[in-house]
Parts: structure tokens; sequence; C-alpha cells
């Protein structure tokens, strides 16, 4: 069991969780992720570690309740438990000294982006950041962002914060500024990792991004997480999760992601009416 | 032992072997319980009246694990049932287990005298009765240590080769720890071998015994990420380590449509199924896809759990396809007669050639070519040639690909000077010891994909080897 040391919410749906895991906190690297399952019966699903301290034996974890999974996870208070946390699993990112390189992150995909950011920043690049969210309460990590530090931008689909549009809009006039990119980090949902390996291949900007697939174990024992890139069957749990944009064959992965559409809807709903018999027996 | 059976060797032969009990088929294709019942103690001692107690036993040449055959089944015929199991336990550790997933027409029984003119003693039927009867009875006492060594051995992966060589250690006496990676422990018996076959319970009691002699169980501990091999000599002290991490990485055809949805390998099928509770969804929450038509690639036993499974999901027809003919199949003979009760519709001679999609990417059709059989290749089956202009399609809503396992290479990229072959097998030598001192490794992980009772054999020769190497250094 691992127990859950300080839960924060950052935003309506978006919780970060400090766990502890002490060998799991001494190995992790930038790009690492682990498999959690909450309760017994439960699903495994992969989780990017947003952060980790060795000293004191956790790791961060920053989850978006989107299914049953993630919403029982939120649900877990400080001083309770979850079931099983497994890893590091996954490649750690390549670090290097590039230059500038400009940190995308879409939704929650921001916290996994944000271990990346801090050490590209650590090992001398010039960083500059954008965040996209839907709306502003959904904006998460700008003040750690900042704090790296970096140049970052903040992008709305409302415009009810920051800049109005998407973050290949706000991409785009960085890469027209004249400032040259040594490298894209591109972490959010499939569609908007998509449109930033569309757009940075117009200028031949190197672009890495975090693929999120469907996953049972996470140590590369069932091919569920297989992807196409550039023309090669790879397993996103061993061989990535960070892959070359440009050769990601995305349209294949979105299609894929969607198997298990309607069943998840069906564990969700079964879920909320488990949810909804509780309250009414405390209310008794 | 002979005194106990008043029978003469002629009178014995005239006994017909006994049949277990079993689940009919129509029944059993709706529901996940065990197929077989086995025997009761009345068959069990029919059944051992038969053995001929051979001078010299050549069941016992046939066993990996070398259990004394002829001894425990004069056991039976005393009723000393429990005696009987801790006979077999003497030599394997998992008697329940073995007595279920062993292929004994192959083994031990191929070797029965008995055998070469009528049918052979059904030693694994009475090994899993008296295994059975020590459960159900609760009557199980854990063996006496008799020494107590100082040496941490540490043991990766805790499927048959794993818990056996635990088990070995610990009853030597050395401080054993096994690291398992998954959630839940026993390998490809946790998430390949469906629960028809090997109910889990059967796996949780037996784990529960090691647990007994004092091994200690690391679960969600992944050997080259978790921690590697060099710190488990280093800060964790181990003094020597066992390697038996399986082949758990599943292998494609590299025919086109491999990753539209609704095509799975054995693999992930299985461990959704077995290890994740995928049928029993949505009380677990692993969802998994049945088409009504289900095919399944591949002729070992793991595409016979995968086909046999799908059935059992609600398909309402499942295909196995196979490139050979029956007679190459290798799965156990039998899984195959199971099989074609359950319904299950065999494609032999039959190739994949490419797999159709719908307009969502949905696996909706297999294109296959007929085959032949030409002359013997390598493995001495005769290889099969693909007749022109045969092709043909199936309709299908979900594939399963069970064409073979190679090791995980995560171990053996994380650990400098461990040699492995061009396979991705760990090297071994005829004692189970690598390239590096105090590593062992065995099972799956050195021979490539076997069975459980040669991987337990590995497990048992890698314990002695470890003994002598701990007792010279």
């Amino acid at each position: 069991m691992y127990r859950i040391v300080r839960k924060q919410v950052l935003a309506p749906t978006i919780t970060r969780f400090e766990i502890e895991a002490p060998f799991i906190a001494k190995k992790r690297k930038a790009g690492n992720f682990v498999m959690i399952r909450v309760e017994n019966h439960g699903e495994r699903i992969p989780l990017t570690i947003a952060d980790g301290d060795p000293a004191r034996g956790t790791i961060t974890l920053i989850v978006q309740a989107i299914g049953k999974t993630t919403k029982l996870l939120c649900s877990k208070e400080q001083g309770e438990e979850v079931l099983d946390v497994v890893g590091p699993l996954g490649n750690p990112t390549p670090i290097e000294h590039i230059g500038h390189v400009v940190c995308v992150g879409g939704g929650v995909g921001t916290a996994e982006l944000y271990p990346i950011a801090k050490a590209l920043c650590d090992a001398g690049n010039t960083v500059s950041t954008i965040i996209g969210a839907r709306s502003h309460d959904l904006v998460i990590l700008e003040h750690e962002m900042r704090a790296i530090p970096s140049t970052t931008y903040v992008t709305t689909d409302d415009g009810s914060y920051g800049r109005r549009g998407f973050v290949t809009d706000q991409l785009k006039d960085i890469l027209d500024s004249g400032n040259p990119v040594g490298a894209v980090f591109a972490i959010g949902p499939l569609p908007m990792m998509k449109a930033v390996s569309d757009l940075t291949r117009s200028y031949k900007v190197h672009t890495l991004v975090s693929l999120n697939t469907i996953m049972v174990d996470g140590t590369g024992m069932c091919g569920g997480c297989r992807v196409t890139i550039g023309g090669e069957m790879k397993f996103a749990c061993v061989d990535g999760p960070e892959f070359d944009g440009h050769k990601v064959d995305f349209t294949e992965l979105m299609m894929r992601n969607r198997t298990y559409v309607d069943m998840e809807r069906i564990a969700d709903e079964r879920y909320r009416c488990q949810l909804a018999g509780l309250t009414q027996e405390n209310v008794q | 032992m002979s005194s106990a059976n008043p029978l003469k060797p002629s009178e014995r032969m005239k006994i017909p072997r006994q049949e277990p009990i079993e689940q009919a088929a129509a029944e059993r294709m709706t529901n996940f319980l065990e197929v077989s019942f086995g025997f009761d103690d009345e068959r069990s001692v029919i059944e051992a009246k038969r053995c001929l107690d051979c001078k010299q036993p050549l069941c016992i040449d046939g066993c990996p694990v070398g259990i004394d055959i002829p001894a425990f089944i004069g056991l039976v015929l005393k009723k000393d049932y429990v005696g009987a199991v801790n006979k077999i336990r003497e030599a394997n550790y998992l008697p329940a287990i073995c007595g279920r997933v062993c292929p004994q027409e192959s083994q031990c029984e191929e070797l029965c005298v008995l055998g070469k003119k009528l049918t052979p003693v059904a030693i694994g039927k009475l090994e899993r009765f008296v295994a059975d009867f020590e459960m159900q009875q609760n009557l199980f006492t854990p063996p006496v240590i008799a020494e107590h060594r100082e040496e941490k051995v540490a043991i990766v992966g805790s499927g048959p080769a794993g818990l056996t060589c635990a088990a070995e250690l610990a009853r030597k006496g050395y401080q054993v720890t096994i690291f398992e990676a998954l959630h839940a422990v026993g390998g490809v018996l946790r998430y390949g071998i469906p629960e028809f076959r090997l109910p889990k319970e059967i796996l949780d009691i037996e784990t529960e015994r090691i647990k007994a002699l004092g091994v200690q169980i690391y679960l969600n501990f992944v050997i080259g990420r978790t921690a590697t091999i060099d710190e488990l000599f280093g800060e964790w002290g181990f003094k020597a380590i066992f390697l038996a991490t399986g082949a758990g990485t599943p292998t494609f055809l590299g025919i086109p449509g491999e990753n539209l949805s609704g095509v799975y390998s054995a693999n992930e099928f299985l461990t959704r199924v077995n290890l994740m509770g995928a049928y029993r969804f949505p009380d677990f929450d692993t969802p998994i896809r049945i088409g009504k038509t289900v095919a399944v690639i591949g002729g070992g036993n793991t595409a016979m759990d995968a086909v046999r499974t799908a059935k059992r999901l609600g398909a309402e027809h499942a295909y196995l396809i196979y490139r050979r003919s029956r007679s190459e199949m290798p799965a156990r003979q039998e899984e195959i007669h199971h099989a074609e009760q359950e319904g299950i519709e065999l494609l032999l001679l039959t190739n994949p050639t490419r797999i159709l999609a719908d307009n969502n990417n949905w696996v909706c059709g297999i294109e296959c070519q007929r085959m032949e059989l030409g002359e013997p290749d390598d493995s001495g089956r005769r290889r099969p040639v693909p007749v022109k202009g045969s092709e043909f399609v199936v309709e299908i809503q979900t594939l399963v690909e069970a064409i073979g396992q190679k090791p995980n290479p995560i171990i053996q990229s994380t650990t400098p000077g461990l040699d492995t072959s061009k396979r991705g097998t760990v090297v071994t030598n005829e004692q189970q010891a690598t390239s590096r001192p105090g590593i062992f490794a065995g099972g799956d992980l050195s021979r490539g994909g076997a069975t459980v009772i040669l991987a337990m054999r590995d497990g048992k020769q890698a314990a002695a080897a470890i003994h002598d190497y701990l007792e010279k250094t």
C-alpha cells in the first residue's frame, strides 16, 4: 500500500498527490511514469511522475478526474492509501544542452511537462513555456513554470485568461520571431500534440511528444500500447513514452484509444451510481 | 511398497484407466469454472492399483523434477494421501499446479510401461487428487527447516521457476526474497493460464505455502527499473540472484492491420481476463472486447487458452487459425480435445496474410491463404507452403495473435556483463549459471518459451547451483 501524504486540488477536476513510494522516488527521472491501481478490482492506469522527493520518499502525481479510475483516485484523501504503484517505467526524457527550447503543455499535460522543463533549464537551456487550457480555471502550474525560470505564455480556448486561442498560435509566433528554436517538447491531448508536430514539421524543428496510450502492465508485456512510429511498430511503455512527433501516426493512435470508449462510460456511470447510493445511505 | 497392492500384475492390467470427472462441454462454455474436477478418492485408489510398481520405474525419468512416482502412488493405495503429497513435495513444491497443467502425456505417462500396450497410469490426475485432498482437508504442515543460513538470495519473477527456486532455497535455510513486477504473484500462472485450467485460488494457496517457508515477496517491483541487479548485490546485500522473468514480450506476425482496434496479443487478451478480471466487467474495471466472431492465430497452448476464453466470453464463433496441420500443433492433446468439445472451429493449413478494417479502424476480417505441407524444416515438422490463388476472407470482429513470446529485455539491458542470445534469451550453462558470477537464470527467460514444469526444473537446478556457489564463496 502506498500512502497519500499530501493532497492539493489545483483546479476543478485536477488534483496533486504526494504519495509515499520511496524506491520510485529515488530512481525516477523526468519523463518516467508509474502504473497505479487504486483499489481491488480496479484497472491499472499509467500516470506520469510530475515530481519526486527522494529524501522524503515521495513522488508527485497530478491527476485529472476523467474516467472511473481517475475519479476514484481523486476522491482519496490525505492519509488514505493507493493499492498499487509500480515504477519508474518508460525511458526518461533525453535532457541535453540544445539552446533555446519551447515546452508546450496542454491541460493536465502541463504537469507532465513541468519536470522536463525544469531539467532542460538545469541543463543550461533557455526555456520558453506555453501552457494551454480550455479556460482560466484549468490553467495549472503557471507560477511553477515561471519560477523555473522560463518565459511563460498562457493560452485559453475561451480567452478567459492569457491569449485567446490554441498553443499552436503562440508557438507559431515564437517560431516566426527570429529567435531560433532548437527543439520543442509537447505534452497534452493527442490532437494538440498532432497540431504542434504538424506545425513544427514545416519549420524543421525537432519535436518530442509523450504518448498516452492504452496500457495494461506498462512493462512491455501486453503490447496494448503499440504505436506506429516512422512505419515501425513500437511499444509506448518500453520504447517510449516519448517519440519524435514528426514520425508518430497520430490518426491511428487516436482511433485505437477509442477502443473502449463505451465500456469506459459504463464503468464511469456505475461509479457515479455507487457514489449516489453511498450518499443516500449516509443520509439515512 | 508393492506389498500394499495384493493384485498380481496381470490383474492390475485388467483395470481400465479411470476417467476424471469433467464439466460437460455445453455447460462449461458458459462459465470460467474448471473443466476437469479430477479424481475422487475412489477413482484414485482404483487407478493407483493399476501401477505395476516397476523395479526400474521409467516414469521417474520422464519427470523433469524427478518425483518418486511409484512411492507416492503406493501411498495413495494405502489411502495415505497426505503422505503421498508430502512425497511429491520432496521433489516438487507446486503439486496442485503441476497436477493440472503438466503435459504428463509427453513426460511421466509417456514412459509408463502400461502405456506400451494399454493406457498409462493417470499419474497427473493422482498428483492433483492428493494435492487437492490436502487443501480441502486443510492438512498442510510446513516442512521443518533444519538449518538457518545467513545468506540472502534474490529471485526475480514469481512464476513457476521463481517460486520453485525460492521454495528449494528456503528449505535449505537461506533468506529468500522474491521480486515481482505485477501486483500479484504467479507470473504466467497468474496472467497467462485461465481460471478454467488453473483456478487462481489454487495458485494463492500454493503461494501461501511458499511464504510459510519464510520467503519474502515484494510486489510492484520491476528489477531493472525500481532497483537494478547491481543494487541488489550492493546496497541490498544479496549474495546470489536467480533471474526468472519469463518470456513476457509478445511477438506479432508483421502483417498489415495489426494496430487496428480489436486486435490483441495473446498476452494482452489473457492478462486482461486472468490478471485483471475482465471476464467480470463491470464488477472489475478492466474491459475486454469480444466480437460475435473471434479468431485466434497460433497452435500452442496459449492459442488454445485464448480461443477457449473467447468462447466463454460469448463469441458465437471462435476460430483457431494455424498454418500447419493438426499433428504439428504444439498444444497439448487434452487441450485441443477440450477445445473441439467446446465448439472451437479449427482452420488448419491456413495462413493469415492481412487484417481488414472497417471505416472506424476496427478489425472486420482477416484475409488468409490455404497452405499445404512440404518438406520437413529445421524443427522436423513439415514446412507449410502457400497454395497459389487460394486467398479467402473470414469475417471477424476480434483477433488475437498467439504466435509466441520472447523475454522482456529490461534486465538484460540494465545489467552489464550478462550474455544474451540473438533470440533475447539469457545464456546459461547446464547448472543455470549465467556469464556473471552469482547470477543464475532459468525458465522461459533462458529457454525462450517452454512449459511450467521445465521452468520448475530450472528453478530446482538453479537452487542446487546457488547452494554450491554459496558454499564455495
